[in-house]
């Protein structure tokens, strides 16, 4: 699926290396020595070593990694606040790294806008003015920038704190602040720096969740970078997960946690509650039998007798789902001689959307044990879920690493 | 046996350059001390030209308007004392030396510290200097600012601002330094260029700062002018040299309480100023 899609920043072998004779540094890398033995010869620290990704249109990319895995330093690469020392970060045809120092500030205007760890407002400046600073940087006229401005603080709902100074704000507020000063210089590019880090655990999960909105309607890409999996779950679309300077692997959070790539990936990704991360597709079958609403009660009986099975889902031509089908009520309808089984249906059951977390099934299976159905947006119906999925999903799941072959092929295809 | 090591002719040095710069630049020191006498003169008259209690009501609503009432009472009866001394017209001449010293002082130290902040190597050099010429005793400036520019008023400012102008030049680099290394980074990250950092990021967060070094700076010039009575200045610093001469010790007080309410007043405004920049 990603091939299709329009890669927005181009990275090929990246590497950066801090210190006085960084040359010698890549040298040792080529002869394959490794970052800790690099460091102990020469003096000179191997922050980034050969990085390779894409970015693709739309997209919010994870970077994660331990602290030392030299994030913060494929971000600042990026806009060049740190110097690469070798490599091609290619963004629109222009290769970053080349660029002299006017062609660097025009990128930087157009391309990047940056959200930091520890918000990095100016103090001395409004939260208006701070929304509008990149504006002011690239010379908008005061109107149109502080219309602007005033759309961005609206879009983070700071709407009624424009006068106010960012040290009145409360840290959840002041990040709303970087949040709406990046949004309205309307880069192609949002570089987000730890950006939640700093906030407290409830702060930080209406942020993530503000942040999935605001990047579903926007479509804008997004680098983000954060040393915490489950945020990097909770939001990405992809992960790029680091360690000491090097990509480790490179999938959507599912690959991540179902497919880790080695021992490292392994162990990081343990202690991760599975059921927060898995969702109802996951755990969805496609459905046996479905009765259609104009159908009558005994060709409905037929149909669960061949399947085995005492209650079936009802739907209108389009598979929108109506309601549910006993078999005590056809039986009932079919003594009754009743033509339809339009009103012998009930409603005593639960759907959901697809991306339900796994861990609120559970409670809905305590209730009734009809299989929950899963439906979109126009209520049509896409599968069902029973309770023995989801324990398999979540047994497989938890124990990645007893998981055969076998196992893994089933997972992936289930995906 | 004593080893005869020859003298280092350091002294002669200093003299000789000093005479060469005396005839060398008689026309830019000419110069400079016509400019500088038509400064001082001007601001004399306009001050001298107000009545006591005119200038005394524009100083103590300058007080209340920036600080509080209580200064601006203190204000009113300190510059209330001063007139009943009859030290009026020496204590005008001496706030004009202050206020002429300290302007030029300060156009000179705002670019110098902004250049040391953003240069290491411009840093390195500045620094030393400063320590001469705040280390140097205050009296040693008197000397060849004579052969400069005379004896009078034009010399005391020459002397005040070599004196007061290190700590404006120290607070500016510090301020500019102090500046949050993650604000920076905000700015080059939304591609600011160096002009806008410094007038939008880096002037504006290290203005308490400066103005805490201009405060010094002026606390320094008004000490300085007083001890530039010496070479002929005018103001409450002759007053105190006439009292020394004449050993008349009421008289020095006198003067010498003038100059302490001049300060007071001086420092309560300015730092009045940069706390009203800070909220």
């Amino acid at each position: 699926m990603n091939e299709n899609r329009n890669v927005k920043i181009r990275v090929r072998n990246l590497s950066k290396v801090f210190g006085s004779n960084p040359k010698k540094g890549l040298e040792l890398r080529d002869q394959g020595l490794k970052r800790a033995e690099i460091h102990e010869k020469t003096g000179q620290t191997l922050g980034l070593s050969n990085i390779d990704f894409d970015v693709y249109e739309g997209e919010l990319l994870v970077i994660m990694g331990l602290s030392g895995s030299g994030k913060s330093t494929l971000i600042r690469c990026l806009n060049r606040l740190i110097e690469p020392t070798e490599g091609e970060i290619i963004i629109d045809n222009e290769n970053i790294p080349e660029l002299d120092d006017k062609a660097l500030l025009e990128c930087r205007r157009r391309h990047f806008s940056m959200v930091f760890q520890n918000f990095a407002l100016f103090p001395h400046r409004t939260v208006q003015q701070n929304a509008e600073f990149g504006l002011e940087i690239r010379g908008v006229d005061k109107a149109e920038r502080s219309e602007i401005a005033s759309k961005a603080l609206k879009q983070v709902g700071l709407e009624s704190w424009e006068d106010a100074y960012p040290n009145q704000l409360s840290g959840g507020m002041q990040q709303r602040v970087g949040l709406a000063r990046a949004l309205a210089n309307d880069s192609t590019v949002l570089l987000m720096d730890e950006a939640f880090s700093a906030l407290d655990p409830l702060i930080r999960g209406d942020m993530q969740q503000e942040l999935q909105e605001l990047q579903s309607r926007m479509q804008k890409t997004t680098v983000f970078i954060t040393h915490d999996l489950d945020e990097a779950l909770n939001i990405a679309d992809r992960i790029i997960l680091l360690k000491d300077g090097e990509i480790v692997q490179i999938g959507t959070p599912e690959e991540i946690l179902t497919q880790p790539a080695d021992e490292y990936v392994r162990r990081f990704v343990e202690g991760v509650d599975m059921s927060k991360i898995l969702t109802a597709e996951h755990a969805m079958r496609k459905v046996r039998a479905i009765a259609r609403d104009t159908d009558g009660p005994r060709t409905t009986l037929r149909k669960m007798h061949e399947n085995n099975i005492d209650s079936i889902y009802v739907t209108r031509r389009d598979r929108t789902l109506v309601g549910l089908a006993e078999v005590d009520a056809l039986e009932q309808a079919a003594n009754d001689g009743k033509d339809t089984i339009a009103d012998c249906m009930t409603q005593e059951f639960r759907s959901v959307r697809l991306d339900e977390p796994m861990h609120n099934l559970f409670a809905m299976f305590s209730e009734k044990s009809y299989p929950i159905a899963v439906v979109d947006a126009e209520n049509r119906l896409l599968g069902v879920v029973v309770k023995g999925a989801v324990l398999d999903q979540l047994a497989q799941a938890a124990e990645p690493s007893t998981v055969n072959e076998d196992n893994l092929t089933a997972a992936a295809g289930d995906q | 046996m004593a080893i005869d090591i020859p003298r280092i002719p350091l002294g002669n040095w200093i003299e000789g350059s000093l005479e060469w710069l005396t005839s060398e630049y008689s026309m830019v020191t000419r110069g400079i001390s016509r400019v500088t006498q038509t400064g001082i003169d001007g601001l004399n008259d306009a001050l001298m030209w107000l009545p006591p209690w005119g200038l005394l009501l524009i100083i103590v609503g300058l007080c209340w308007w920036l600080a509080n009432v209580r200064l601006a009472i203190g204000a009113a009866a300190g510059m209330a004392l001063i007139w009943n001394m009859g030290l009026w017209d020496p204590m005008i001449e001496t706030l004009t030396l202050v206020v002429i010293a300290t302007l030029v002082a300060v156009v000179i130290a705002l670019p110098v510290g902004i250049a040391a902040a953003l240069s290491e190597r411009l840093y390195r050099v500045i620094m030393p200097v400063l320590d001469f010429m705040q280390t140097m005793p205050a009296f040693v400036y008197l000397i060849p600012a004579i052969p400069f520019f005379g004896i009078g008023s034009v010399s005391a400012i020459f002397a005040t601002v070599i004196f007061s102008m290190p700590p404006a030049i120290r607070f500016t680099t510090l301020g500019i330094r102090q500046v949050p290394g993650e604000l920076i980074e905000a700015a080059d990250a939304y591609g600011a260029t160096r002009g806008q950092k410094l007038f939008k990021v880096q002037l504006p967060l290290s203005l308490p700062t400066v103005m805490a070094g201009i405060n010094q700076t002026i606390m320094l010039a008004l000490s300085m002018v007083v001890i530039a009575a010496m070479i002929g200045a005018d103001g409450l610093g002759s007053e105190v040299w006439r009292a020394i001469q004449r050993l008349r010790p009421g008289d020095g007080f006198e003067a010498g309480i003038a100059v302490v309410i001049l300060a007071m007043l001086l420092d309560r405004l300015t730092q009045s100023l940069r706390k009203q920049r800070k909220s």
